[in-house]
């Protein structure tokens, strides 16, 4: 049956995981992510965020995008592809990267895997097949959609090595951005030390029929380290306490944005540290070369603490109250730092932070309480704690 | 040290052009062609019958005609304003005589003759209009657009010298396709008929596709030695205009290498910086101008490696689909039209319809049963081999049949369209060849067998042409330029998108 006419009955898909995930949602909360039905919180979301903090949480990977990138000219490839010089990526580790367009504007931003001398794994946020494809010519490379073949979790948390050393998975050597595969069952389970919660944390990447035994290994031996599986609100939290992005929520990618203007830069969003200008020809290395040497970036990215408690996502920014100056792209009440954090696109001439105020509009009762409160710019991530990068890991 | 200030990739009319531009402001500039012969297009490259591509010549630029001083190379023409004798086969001829028909005869009445001297004198109007628009780079309308803001300000003034019924039907027809309009002012099926064809000649259109009468304005708006809308025929055939123009760059200084292909563009630091040859040698030039098509140049001789994807998306998305085939026959006498005057071009286009009808079956990958054609017999006008050369519409480039069933399909059904309209033809043909767009592509480098080096269509007009955001010659790689027909204005026996190539090429390098 052709997929185009009978998609709209079952508009979102379910994941590898769903007949756990839906067992433990006692709230129902679900909410759309790539296609596919995602838990938003399962049971209450602080617990879940705490969970992350201070115990080990489970979180539901599926949906991301991900991509098999294989053959002889796999790392010129990339190196045309995106801004970061995979090349240099050893094998056996991850590193962060975006893609830009002609125009230097930013596609997607993502993790790239080198599982091999000639295969790599790009997983990220947005579906792009054609705009690989399409860059591919001329190289000897195969690119394919892997999102369905690949169950995947993100199991972060202080206790998430215990957890793993518990199931027999013993990570105590494995350095942040490596890799290390184990058997598991009649199969093979990655384990990655990366996550988005800025935390001590991995990633398990397993074949779907192994994903529920997978799951259910994880939970029979995380009972007594505070294993909890975590929704996407809980995440959204942690990821803005490290400072992390997302794609489509900081900012707005070149390849949906309708509006001319609302397209940014990797320098406009921060992230000009990526950016290997010796590698060679990269797509949009001349608009980018172009808006370096002559300083013609409009915006910056910057982390914002707001005083109060009140979290301003969405929020107006103001230079002295009465100059629109940008947007707060996410934001939050931080448990951890006690302190109302948000993350934000300025012009770029605010970028210090100079005299900047936020208007809240706080609805209390069905009736907005306006707030004009002062912001300062402040390092990201918000939080790093030394456990994040420590190896071994922590005993608990 | 570089080895010569310009390297020119391809010698055809606009790679002459363009080279002899730059040698004169004082550059070293080498020509280099992959055939034996430059010309392009005017030469003659087909195994049988020595006969070339192009047979007239009817958009030859002024500043190539003038500055290259073609007439004192042996640029000479036998006739500089033929007539087109539209064939019926009942013998029943319509004949457009001055220029783009100013005179009619045959069986027309005297309303068709004021009809059609009311339309043929607007479009020539409106089409004196778009030619100052090919001597120019392209305008583009972002801010900044560096201009030439007095030309483009003499334009629109003469656009609102025409009045406000004139500007109306300006911007009315600009867009509109050639057979409503046809339909609308006249009634000669054989005078429709040969305006849809010329509308069309050398595109992917039929005439009843959008944007089709553009291009008969684009036609119009064409010039040879200073008459506008007219059709010319150099004595010695076209290849004299190659010789011409070959000899004037030649005696200017540049020096031409033929029989050498270049394989690639060198790109060292994101800039061009030479060439290097089929046999492995290095032309290194801080300009590299390429006047083969932008597919061509971008696709193979750079490489996506150097380029933005989206770039080459653009390129590879570049429209290049030809469907014109080119016929030669080898004749034993001379042919009888039913009694057509042999010293005019002629057309067989029964009506607009006809033409239509040619086109649908290219669509699909199919041969159509009766084409549409415009003939020259070269040996009615000079001594010579007795010849016939025809550009016979429409042909797929990508037949379903495959290509040699294709060709002989083709052939048959033109000798066939041929016999009906001059009867007995078939027995003096001693020789025939038939070049579908696909031959057409691999002896001349055109892609897709389109003569313009890309399809010269509303969407790829002006700033559109090549591909968006590079239109003014100028390439995402430093120091390699564009100079071939895929860019503005196009193609035909011109040289003008050299010359505005060298324009832009010496204004960025003074």
């Amino acid at each position: 049956m052709n997929i185009a006419l009978t998609h709209f009955e079952k508009p979102l898909q379910t994941t590898h995981f769903h007949a756990r995930t839906s067992a433990l949602c006692k709230t129902h909360r679900w909410g759309p992510w790539a296609g596919y039905a995602t838990v938003l919180s399962f049971e209450d979301t602080a617990m879940e965020y705490t969970a992350i903090r201070n115990q080990a949480s489970l979180y539901d990977l599926c949906p991301m995008v991900k991509y098999s990138i294989k053959g002889k000219d796999v790392s010129r490839y990339l190196n045309h592809l995106t801004v970061r010089n995979a090349a240099k990526l050893a094998v056996g580790s991850v590193h962060y990267t975006v893609w830009c367009d002609d125009d230097g504007k930013l596609i997607d931003d993502g993790t790239l895997f080198r599982l091999s001398e000639n295969e790599y794994r790009l997983c990220c946020q947005e579906r792009h097949l054609p705009w690989l494809l399409d860059s591919a010519l001329g190289f000897d490379v195969t690119v394919e959609d892997v999102t369905e073949k690949i169950a995947a979790l993100s199991l972060q948390g202080p206790t998430s090595a215990a957890v793993l050393a518990k199931a027999g998975f013993d990570v105590s050597s494995l350095k942040p951005f490596r890799m290390t595969p184990f058997p598991f069952r009649k199969g093979k389970l990655l384990i990655t030390r990366t996550g988005f919660t800025g935390d001590l944390g991995y990633e398990l990447w397993i074949a779907p029929e192994l994903a529920l035994p997978l799951w259910d290994h994880l939970f029979a031996a995380g009972e007594l380290h505070g294993l909890r599986a975590v929704g996407s609100e809980a995440l959204n939290m942690a990821r803005l306490e490290a400072g992390f992005i997302i794609t489509n929520l900081d900012f707005t990618p070149s390849q949906q944005a309708v509006r001319e203007d609302r397209v940014r830069s990797p320098i406009e969003m921060g992230l000009d540290w990526l950016i290997d200008w010796d590698k060679g020809h990269f797509n949009g290395r001349r608009a980018l070369l172009a808006e370096r040497d002559g300083q013609t970036s409009k915006w910056a990215f910057i982390g914002l603490e707001i005083e109060g408690n009140v979290e301003a996502p969405g929020a107006i920014v103001y230079f002295d109250k009465k100059h629109e100056a940008g947007v707060i792209t996410g934001s939050c009440w931080s448990p951890t730092l006690k302190k109302s954090i948000g993350l934000a696109q300025v012009a770029r001439k605010h970028r210090e932070g100079y005299n900047l105020w936020t208007e809240i509009y706080a609805l209390r009762e069905l009736h907005y309480v306006k707030l004009m409160v002062p912001v300062r710019a402040a390092e990201r991530p918000f939080f790093n704690p030394a456990r994040r990068r420590a190896t071994p890991p922590g005993r608990f | 040290m570089p080895s010569c200030d310009a390297i020119v990739i391809g010698g055809g009319t606009n790679g002459l052009a363009c080279a002899f531009r730059l040698q004169k402001s004082g550059r070293r500039v080498i020509v280099i062609e992959s055939h034996s012969e430059v010309g392009g297009a005017a030469t003659a490259r087909s195994g049988k019958i020595s006969l070339p591509l192009a047979h007239l010549v009817n958009k030859l630029d002024q500043r190539v005609e003038a500055k290259m001083n073609l007439s004192v190379h042996g640029l000479r023409w036998l006739n500089a304003n033929m007539p087109t004798t539209v064939l019926s086969h009942t013998g029943n001829h319509l004949t457009l005589s001055g220029a783009a028909g100013s005179a009619l005869s045959g069986d027309v009445s005297a309303d068709e003759q004021a009809a059609w001297n009311e339309l043929r004198g607007r479009l020539m109007r409106f089409a004196s209009l778009l030619a100052p628009f090919k001597e120019m780079p392209p305008p583009r309308l972002a801010k900044n657009g560096n201009n030439n803001w007095l030309k483009l300000a003499q334009t629109g003034l003469k656009l609102r010298m025409m009045g406000r019924r004139e500007m109306r039907e300006f911007m009315r027809l600009l867009l509109i396709n050639v057979y409503d309009v046809l339909e609308d002012e006249l009634t000669h099926p054989l005078l429709k008929g040969v305006l849809a064809f010329d509308a069309t000649l050398g595109s992917w259109l039929g005439p009843r596709s959008p944007n089709s009468l553009i291009l008969l304005l684009d036609r119009l708006a064409g010039q040879v030695s200073g008459q506008q809308g007219t059709l010319a025929l150099p004595a010695g055939g076209m290849t004299s205009v190659a010789s011409a123009m070959a000899a004037s760059a030649r005696a200017a200084g540049v020096e031409i290498r033929t029989d050498a292909s270049v394989s690639h563009v060198l790109v060292e630091n994101d800039k061009a910086i030479g060439v290097t040859l089929a046999g492995g040698e290095e032309i290194r030039a801080p300009i590299i101008a390429s006047a083969i098509s932008p597919k061509t140049t971008f696709l193979s001789l750079v490489g996506h490696e150097f380029l933005d994807t989206g770039f080459t998306n653009r390129i590879r998305h570049q429209k290049s689909r030809g469907a014109a085939a080119k016929l030669h026959l080898r004749l034993k006498a001379e042919p009888n039209f039913k009694g057509a005057d042999l010293k005019s071009r002629l057309v067989i286009a029964p009506s607009s319809e006809a033409v239509e009808l040619a086109y649908n079956p290219v669509k699909y990958g199919e041969v159509p049963e009766t084409p549409v054609m415009e003939m020259l017999i070269p040996s009615a006008f000079e001594d010579g081999e007795q010849t016939l050369s025809a550009i016979v519409q429409y042909a797929p480039y990508d037949p379903v049949i495959g290509k040699d069933k294709a060709r002989k399909a083709m052939l048959a059904n033109t000798l066939a369209q041929l016999e009906r309209h001059a009867p007995g033809i078939g027995k003096l043909i001693t020789g025939a060849e038939l070049l579908m767009p696909y031959d057409i592509e691999d002896r001349y480098g055109l892609v897709g067998g389109n003569w313009h080096h890309g399809e010269l269509s509303v969407e790829q007009m002006l700033f559109l042409r090549p591909v968006p955001g590079f239109a003014r010659y100028a390439t995402p790689i430093q120091n390699l330029w564009l100079a071939s027909a895929g860019c503005h204005p196009g193609g035909g026996i011109s040289g003008a998108a050299g010359w505005n190539a060298a324009e832009a090429i010496m204004g960025a390098n003074p």
